[in-house]
């Protein structure tokens, strides 16, 4: 589903992504752990097509399309989906509104007809209970004084909406409480297919008691350093980031 | 050799005023022509705002007055079957209508009507005749005459506007709407006065459209005096859609007195020039006042929205929101005076203007000014001139929403803040229409409006 290919990336002439190589398949759980300033964050932002990270040399394609020559709303559209590690208030535009434009340009470009009002609120109740999200949230303005685990949430509800093929979740567990953290879990969870596959970008290992991955990579100075099955989080937990930055 | 000598703007108008003195009066009833004398005598002192002049300081007006534009102090006869042409779609909330032509009052009957609960709209002349006492208790009771020469030159030529009078503890359960249109086939100057007065404890909604419904230029001069009685509520609400070719200055006066409410929004869709002057007396304890703004502003057009609050009293509350979006070369200013007079104790006034410039050609100046001679109150005050938040695109785009597209659902987001202070509903879902057609560069005129307004 997504090859990345000896990838580098700068932002403001310097290097932070030096050379990554990954492959993800449908039906997989990846995991990408690091510690602060590895490129975790940058390398999310990079696929989902930010301006600011500066491409400098390798390839990525995503179901054998060049992914790099999109424009972000094409990434988008052709199903790949990030999960903000700070969601963006937006004040004056209602979820609704939101919602609405992004579910009908995804389904204009999957050549589908746009939702009725009725077919569409029927969806926006579905996917609420699916991943537990308060009603009156998303009568409200994006994110607009949301707190920190309601923004996570409605990003996990927002990835319902729109039904990726690939996720990318940017450290969606930080500042999330226990019960929080179970909530966008299960509902990672609950989203999972046979032909859909994620990234989940963590710091901690917490995430992956609820989130169980197929995969652990584990990113340093903009390269993957390790990779291993599931079995490799539970061993950085126990031996902190160290042994990693000490080249053992 | 001959000589040339040039009079200028301030000499051609009292010379107007006195060439069509008989004119102007014959058709006036004693309570209009009342204040002319005086109000041509200071307009003959005050003259036109001059550009160094603080309070104009943004904003030319003498060059609007040097364009070639004709006068007329009787109804001009237009073609115009106001049925068959006019179908404007806000009543379909139900509204009462009013009318008016190039300053001139147009009856769909009579010129004046009367609800059976007391209320009565229509003509100001008319008024002025039928209801004499009323008209003269508070007719240019309230308009500053002494010091803003605009309004003067105003008292001085006014024939007719219009007429709101709700009697004591009515409360009118559907909005009232009076529609300026401009139509002619000659450029146009054109003034007129409306007069609203809300008796204790009523309450009503008043929208007010100004359209040009032909291409030439246009120049307009209203004066609007509201009285609010004590414990009345009145919200208005002023929709500017003219054509580029248009400049309209707009002079509002609120008399506020205890515990009304009066809450403005003025939205300007579309205009070639606009000044909007609010001056708001707050003149007894517990009012409330809310004034908002919108403006939508492009190519080559300018707005001036100037505000003075005047805290006179104790308890009383004032909220000013005033935003804008500025394209291409447009050009605007935001000017809001509070003053907090030093009996006003436990006055609560915020006041805040945030712009959004869209191209680096757009100009805005914003000039938030306050004086407290009280000590014990609550004020704030904030402006803002920015840029559309690239962050909160991005996070669209990341969303499958086109680049296009956001741009545009950030815009409107950012209108819609002033927008849902509209209490009405229908209304405000329709300003809400109006505003994204305006933003996608569609027409703004109603649909189902077969004038071409813009």
């Amino acid at each position: 589903m997504l090859k990345i290919k000896d990838l580098h990336a700068n932002i403001k002439g310097k290097e932070i992504l030096r050379g990554i190589n990954l492959e993800i398949k449908a039906g997989e759980v990846h995991a990408i752990m690091g510690p602060n300033g590895s490129g975790k964050s940058t390398l999310a932002a990079v696929l989902a097509g930010r301006e600011i990270f500066e491409v400098t040399h390798g390839e990525v394609t995503f179901n054998d399309k060049n992914l790099l020559e999109l424009s972000p709303e094409d990434r988008s559209r052709e199903g790949l989906f990030l999960g903000f590690q700070y969601p963006i208030e937006i004040p004056g535009v209602s979820m609704v509104n939101f919602m609405k434009a992004a579910v009908n340009e995804q389904r204009k470009h999957r050549g589908l007809e746009q939702l009725s009002p009725a077919d569409f609120l029927k969806m926006m109740r579905e996917k609420k209970e699916l991943v537990e999200i308060d009603s009156a949230l998303t009568n409200r303005s994006v994110n607009e004084g949301f707190s920190g685990g309601e923004k996570k949430k409605n990003e996990i509800f927002q990835m319902a909406m729109l039904d990726p093929k690939l996720s990318i979740l940017d450290e969606t567990d930080s500042g999330l409480d226990i019960d929080a953290l179970r909530i966008v879990a299960n509902g990672v969870n609950k989203l999972k297919t046979a032909n859909n596959a994620s990234i989940v970008i963590t710091h901690y290992q917490r995430l992956l008691d609820y989130i169980v991955p197929d995969h652990v990579h584990i990113l340093y100075n903009g390269r993957i350093v390790k990779s291993a099955g599931k079995e490799l989080a539970l061993e950085l937990e126990e031996k902190g980031y160290d042994w990693i930055k000490n080249g053992e | 050799m001959s000589k040339t000598t040039t009079i200028s703007v301030k000499e051609e108008l009292v010379d107007l005023y006195l060439s069509n003195l008989d004119l102007i009066t014959d058709r006036s009833s004693a309570i209009l022509n009342r204040g002319r004398q005086a109000a041509i005598e200071n307009f003959n002192l005050l003259g036109l705002p001059e550009a160094k002049s603080e309070k104009y300081k943004y904003s030319k007006i003498e060059p609007l007055f040097t364009q070639d534009l004709e006068k007329y102090f009787t109804p001009k006869d237009i073609t115009f079957k106001i049925d068959d042409i006019f179908r404007c779609d806000i009543p379909e909330i139900g509204t009462d209508l009013a009318l008016v032509l190039n300053g001139f009052y147009l009856p769909k009957g009579d010129k004046l009507k009367k609800l059976d609960n007391g209320v009565i709209y229509g003509s100001l002349a008319e008024a002025s005749v039928k209801y004499p006492e009323i008209v003269s208790k508070h007719y240019n009771t309230i308009a500053d005459n002494t010091s803003e020469g605009l309004v003067a030159l105003n008292t001085a030529f006014i024939q007719d506007g219009v007429f709101i009078y709700i009697p004591k503890g009515v409360e009118m359960d559907r909005p009232i709407q009076i529609i300026n249109l401009m139509m002619s086939d000659e450029n146009l100057f054109v003034q007129y006065r409306n007069l609203v007065v809300m008796e204790e404890s009523s309450k009503a909604s008043i929208v007010i459209c100004d359209h040009t419904l032909s291409v030439q230029k246009f120049l307009s001069n209203v004066v609007t005096e509201v009285v609010a009685k004590p414990n009345s509520n009145l919200e208005l609400i002023k929709m500017q859609n003219e054509h580029n070719d248009s400049a309209q200055l707009s002079h509002t006066y609120v008399h506020q007195q205890r515990d009304s409410k009066v809450t403005t929004n003025t939205i300007s869709l579309h205009g070639g020039f606009i000044r909007n002057n609010l001056n708001v007396l707050l003149d007894d304890v517990g009012c409330e006042n809310n004034s908002y703004g919108l403006h939508l502003t492009d190519r080559t057009q300018h707005i001036d929205n100037y505000s003075f609050i005047d805290h006179a009293k104790p308890n009383c509350t004032s909220n000013e929101l005033f935003k804008g979006i500025m394209d291409d070369q447009a050009t605007g200013a935001f000017n809001g005076r509070i003053l907090v007079r030093r009996d006003a104790q436990q006055t609560q006034a915020f006041q805040s203007n945030n712009n959004l410039l869209l191209t680096a050609d757009a100009k805005m100046n914003t000039k938030p000014q306050l004086e407290i001679y009280a000590d014990d109150v609550k004020c704030s005050h904030g402006a803002t001139v920015g840029q559309l938040d690239m962050e909160a695109k991005f996070y669209m785009q990341a969303r499958g929403i086109g680049e296009k597209e956001a741009k545009l659902l950030l815009m409107i987001g950012f209108a819609h803040d002033v927008v849902k202070k509209i209490s009405i509903e229908p209304l405000r879902v329709r300003i809400d229409e109006l505003v994204d057609k305006r933003l996608r560069g569609e027409l703004s005129r109603c649909h189902n409006c077969p004038m071409h307004c813009c």
